[in-house]
């Protein structure tokens, strides 16, 4: 199967590989996904007083466009906002990485994975439903 | 060394040059290039000759009459003449088949085909080991039990049946008796009498022949009977019409000889590299050999790292040419159906690499291969939330996951 340059450079040169305090009142985490299906994303944000997420962190166990689809996402949260963070579509990550009609779904999860981490920290900050 | 190093046996071989040399022989203007069945001059003559001294080196290679050798167009035309050939032909003594989940698709989807004809088909469940055991065989038996199939070793955990057992039972019911050889012939023994086998099939490109040629075994005596799928001259005793290939069967010929005089020296030098390939990898923690039965391919080695996704390892892997029993690789988003009906978790049979070696391997490219898979699964891990979770020793089977 062939892969476009950018899931290449993401998946061998992953950003923000790693893993926040989850129990910290800054940190949002969001893990979706299942071993069986072939991949699990877990993508923590750190988020600031402002509501301004000023970290992201994540581990992917799959292939090498849900990799790439995380470690984008990471790139692409820092200095959002919730609000804005939750609103990014799977869409804009599929083409940005140029994903397949077969791996969009990597592109699904990433968004499922923000869209849980973003209610995580606002259940903890008691902003559910805000 | 080159790269990408080729760990992919099972799959197909490459063909051996001196079959190469005899193949092109058949291929040059001055060459044997008639059609062996023109009975009015020599051109026809010769390539009689040359296929006839082909069939005898299969014959030899699996302990059988020339007589009784059916050249096909590969194992998968040889599969469905088997399967199909007796079911039709014997469908009034009864319409029941017995053969495993860990077969082939040729034989899996010959059986549903039959299937939907009418058949009754029953399809063994390997035990952990990966093995289709005599007892599993006889539990299956019915009166109305006409065929048993199963592959003589398994190509993607390569485990090997024990074929010898199940003949004899087979022969004493009067119950046909299909192996489905194609990973093993030329590679490891194989006596039909002694086996009892009556239909076996042959691929001509797992043993260093050319691709696109293969053979039936149809055993002569007690005779077996198939009906044939390819009507036309008459070829081959009417079993299968179609002008032959002379030079694809003077390949498959020439490799079946020399797999023959040099198996001794072929089984030694796969199995020493197989055992080298898992020495070398088996420091990797939490590592699995799937299909640990001792009866084995020599070449044939399949493991999963847990914890790590199929795909993204072989993507790790670009040097090696090898296959994953996992999803993503082929089109299909399921797991190996094989590794599944061996009772592996989902996960594992994710995390799953075949590696399988040959004639042209190198130990050289053994050491490569092993350095490869360290860093590749080392670096995976690093990235896993799974390994993570594991190493904090959370059990995750009691996680409650999001299925998608």
């Amino acid at each position: 199967m062939a892969y476009s340059e950018k899931v290449l450079d993401h998946y061998e040169n992953p950003r923000n590989v790693g893993k926040l305090d989850d129990k910290s009142n800054d940190v949002g985490t969001g893990m979706v996904g299942a071993p069986a299906c072939g991949d699990v994303m877990r993508l923590q944000i750190q988020v600031n007083g402002d509501g301004i997420i000023e970290d992201a962190k994540f581990k992917t166990y799959g292939c090498g466009s849900a990799i790439a689809s995380s470690s984008l996402l990471t790139e692409w949260v820092k200095g959002k906002t919730l609000d804005e963070a939750a609103a990014i579509k799977n869409t804009e990550i599929a083409e940005e990485l140029a994903l397949p009609p077969v791996k969009i779904h990597c592109s699904v999860l990433a968004e499922d994975a923000i869209k849980a981490a973003v209610a995580d920290i606002k259940t903890k900050r008691g902003q559910e439903g805000a | 060394m080159q790269t990408p190093i080729y760990l992919d046996y099972a799959a197909t071989t490459p063909t051996d040059p001196r079959v190469v040399e005899k193949m092109v022989e058949c291929l040059r203007l001055d060459g044997n290039w008639g059609n062996p069945a023109s009975r009015s001059h020599v051109f026809g003559w010769r390539a009689e000759e040359a296929i006839e001294e082909a069939r005898r080196n299969v014959a030899d290679l699996i302990a059988a009459d020339p007589r009784e050798i059916v050249w096909t167009s590969g194992a998968t035309e040889s599969d469905n003449l088997a399967i199909k050939g007796v079911a039709h032909f014997y469908q009034r003594k009864g319409k029941h088949i017995i053969t495993s989940k860990i077969e082939h698709k040729a034989v899996l989807d010959t059986c549903r085909q039959l299937e939907r004809e009418g058949f009754e088909v029953t399809y063994l469940t390997p035990n952990a080991h990966g093995e289709i055991t005599p007892a599993a065989v006889a539990e299956a038996m019915r009166d109305d039990t006409i065929l048993v199939s199963l592959m003589h070793a398994n190509n993607e955990i390569g485990v090997v049946t024990d074929l010898a057992a199940i003949g004899a039972m087979t022969r004493e019911k009067g119950v046909l008796f299909h192996v489905d050889a194609a990973q093993t012939a030329g590679k490891i023994e194989i006596d039909v009498n002694a086996m009892n086998i009556d239909l076996l099939s042959i691929s001509g490109h797992k043993l260093y022949g050319p691709k696109g040629i293969g053979v039936l075994y149809v055993r002569r005596k007690p005779r077996v009977r198939i009906e044939a799928q390819m009507h036309g001259g008459g070829h081959e005793r009417g079993m299968r019409s179609g002008t032959l290939a002379t030079h694809q069967i003077v390949g498959l010929g020439e490799a079946a000889r020399i797999a023959k005089e040099e198996m001794a020296l072929d089984q030694a030098h796969s199995a020493a590299l197989r055992q080298r390939l898992l020495d070398a990898v088996s420091d990797i923690e939490e590592i699995h050999v799937n299909g640990d039965s001792p009866k084995h391919l020599p070449g044939l080695l399949n493991v999963s790292f847990n914890y790590v996704e199929g795909e993204s390892l072989i993507m790790s892997l670009k040097d090696l040419a090898l296959s994953s029993g996992s999803a993503c690789t082929s089109a299909s988003l399921e797991p190996s159906y094989v590794l599944r009906a061996l009772g592996l978790s989902d996960e594992l049979a994710h995390s799953s690499l075949r590696m399988s070696v040959g004639r042209f391997s190198t130990e050289e490219e053994i050491d490569f291969a092993a350095q490869q898979i360290h860093t590749a699964v080392e670096k995976l891990r690093e990235l896993s939330p799974l390994w993570d979770m594991y190493k904090d020793g959370i059990d995750l089977s009691t996680i409650q996951w999001s299925a998608h």
